[in-house]
């Protein structure tokens, strides 16, 4: 690297964003709508243990949205709640004008864990989904939009191989293509990429990117890598640490939504929002637990936008 | 350069066979002092009394006898003169019949448990108090009941052959892990076909191990079954020849009893091989 950047550039702050107002979503953009959901579980001595109340948060269609935050805030009870995996213990998640119950073909979910069934093929996997949504199809409709979806993710020519003879890549590849395949509105995933090592990690983050941007594909992710956030999402969801959490905060990606990843790190604004999430994680996610600022409405979380009013980091040349 | 380990392996086994014949030859052969004695005597008392030979026979003896038996096995003179194969044949069928009937009641039950805890736990105090239960104290329930004996020894090997498969399913089944479930819930798949594309493949190599179980112990009860109910089988055949004295029989049907429930045993493992799936 011939030019280093000032690292010691913080971001605006935490303070709302002057644009936030226009950030709000009127209903009608809504996509999907967390209203108010919160997940208790019973605590020995007939107490209850929140992880969240009172949780909020609208996205809208084709956005793809990641939510960060430290272990045991719930991001994974949320994106469970979602999927309809868990019921929550108070509020509704309404999807497209619809509250909902339970599971729907129309919310897929890209485990952690790829979860494939090990006693079937890479086609036999995603056959299973394909047929799960066409109970009707023929065994050749079938086939042919399962081997699609496996060609989407490059994975064409191993289609009859056994999951335990995949690289870690290559399983949580056919979990994409097995989530695609039944073709949802909503995709879900969980850390999918955080077994992976970094250079299949990159890879795969590309392909997702590649294929979300392809479908318009409304995507909610859950991930501990900030940067991982920052080459793939619209919007950045910012949780305090649980018991208890909160959304601290809604962080607007400043980043175009064409990015490269080789020249992100130069893109106006980055280090902002990079510096924004890592305080965020550091410290701000506890000392938010402890105290929100005043004014803060579960209902309508700040939205900010680092670095918006800052002037461009300018390059400065590297001493030689 | 050393040969291959099976080839070993299979020169210590045939050496050991070697040393095991040759012992028992040893053994049994007439070394012991001969009394003298009226002829006419010594022919009534045969030949243990009068040359000291001993009335174990020797290896030879059982496989001229083995060999009699299997190039005639099918041969039947009467309800005491059967041959080795027809009495193998009703034994081999008995434990088809009643573990067939295990399967069909232990699996389906075994689902029920392995998918309800509340069933789980409901039937578990019968479960515990009824499997430590020897089959053949069944027996005189089974033939008050039935009325048959041979159709209670059937009874005797489902009720043996119950056990290790229901438990064995409750534990495949309820040791699904909860990822695949989750894949089939939102995948909408409905219950019944959750159970036959999920659980069923997930659970199978556990379910084989407890129709292994079963198999084996199935063979072991029917020998006693039958040696109490009498009339034909394998079983029957070596307390008849007990009965006859002759030693010869009873060996062979030992080793014939250890191949066939090899052969059961090795059925199992290769269809347990077919359902094992690689994670």
């Amino acid at each position: 690297m011939s030019q280093l950047l000032p690292f010691a550039r913080r971001s605006a702050s935490a303070a709302p964003d002057p644009a936030a107002g226009t950030s709000r979503m009127s209903s009608s953009e809504k996509f999907i709508s967390i209203e108010g959901i919160a997940r208790r579980y019973p605590a020995p001595g007939g107490k209850q243990n929140t992880v969240f109340e009172n949780l909020w948060l609208p996205m809208r269609r084709g956005e793809f949205v990641c939510m960060i935050g430290h272990s045991g805030c719930g991001k994974t009870t949320v994106l469970n709640i979602l999927a309809g995996l868990e019921a929550p213990s108070e509020g509704v998640v309404i999807v497209d004008g619809q509250a909902i119950e339970g599971t729907s073909l129309d919310r897929a979910v890209i485990f952690q864990g790829h979860a494939l069934l090990p006693w079937r093929t890479v086609l036999g996997n995603v056959a299973y989904a394909v047929s799960s949504r066409w109970r009707k199809a023929s065994r050749a409709e079938v086939e042919e939009r399962a081997r699609k979806a496996i060609a989407t993710v490059g994975l064409a020519g191993s289609e009859h191989k056994r999951p335990s003879e995949l690289s870690g890549g290559m399983k949580q590849r056919v979990g994409i293509a097995r989530a695609l395949a039944i073709e949802p509105k909503i995709l879900l995933m969980d850390e999918p990429f955080s077994a992976l090592d970094a250079l299949t990690r990159g890879t795969l983050q590309d392909e997702v990117r590649r294929i979300c941007i392809e479908t318009g594909q409304t995507v909610f992710m859950i991930t501990h890598d900030v940067d991982e956030s920052i080459y793939l999402a619209d919007r950045i969801v910012l949780m305090t640490n649980g018991p208890e959490a909160k959304v601290a905060e809604i962080v607007e990606n400043p980043l175009p939504k064409s990015r490269d990843r080789a020249e992100l790190h130069h893109a106006p604004g980055y280090y902002a929002l990079r510096n924004h999430l890592m305080d965020f994680l550091v410290s701000r996610s506890k000392t938010l637990r402890d105290a929100m600022p005043a004014g803060y409405d579960q209902r309508h979380p700040p939205v900010v936008r680092p670095g918006s009013d800052e002037p461009e980091p300018i390059p400065i040349p590297a001493a030689s | 350069m050393k040969a291959s380990l099976p080839l070993r392996a299979g020169i210590v086994s045939l050496a050991v066979l070697a040393a095991f014949l040759l012992l028992w030859q040893l053994a049994v052969g007439g070394i012991a002092k001969t009394e003298a004695m009226d002829p006419e005597y010594a022919a009534l008392m045969g030949a243990s009394a009068t040359t000291g030979k001993s009335a174990m026979p020797g290896p030879l003896d059982v496989a001229a006898t083995a060999w009699k038996h299997l190039k005639d096995p099918f041969y039947d003179r009467g309800p005491n003169d059967k041959g080795l194969g027809i009495q193998l044949a009703y034994s081999i069928g008995r434990v088809a019949l009643g573990y067939g009937l295990a399967v069909l009641v232990a699996i389906p039950i075994g689902f029920l448990i392995g998918m309800s805890p509340l069933m789980g736990r409901a039937l578990d105090p019968f479960i515990q108090l009824l499997k430590p239960v020897s089959p053949l104290a069944w027996m005189p329930l089974a033939l008050y009941t039935i009325k048959d004996s041979s159709l209670s020894a059937i009874f005797v090997i489902f009720i043996c052959s119950l056990w290790p498969m229901l438990i064995n399913t409750a534990f495949g089944v309820a040791g699904t892990r909860k990822e695949w479930l989750n894949v089939a819930r939102t995948l909408e798949v409905g219950p019944i076909r959750r159970a036959f594309t999920v659980i069923l493949p997930a659970a199978a190599p556990t379910i084989l191990t407890g129709m292994r179980i079963s198999v084996g112990i199935a063979w072991l009860v029917i020998v006693a079954a039958e040696m109490l109910v009498g009339g034909t089988g394998i079983g029957y055949f070596v307390w008849n020849e007990w009965n006859n004295l002759s030693i010869t029989n009873v060996i062979v049907s030992i080793l014939v009893i250890g191949l066939v429930g090899m052969i059961l045993d090795q059925l199992l493992a290769r269809a347990q091989r077919l359902v094992t799936f690689p994670e």
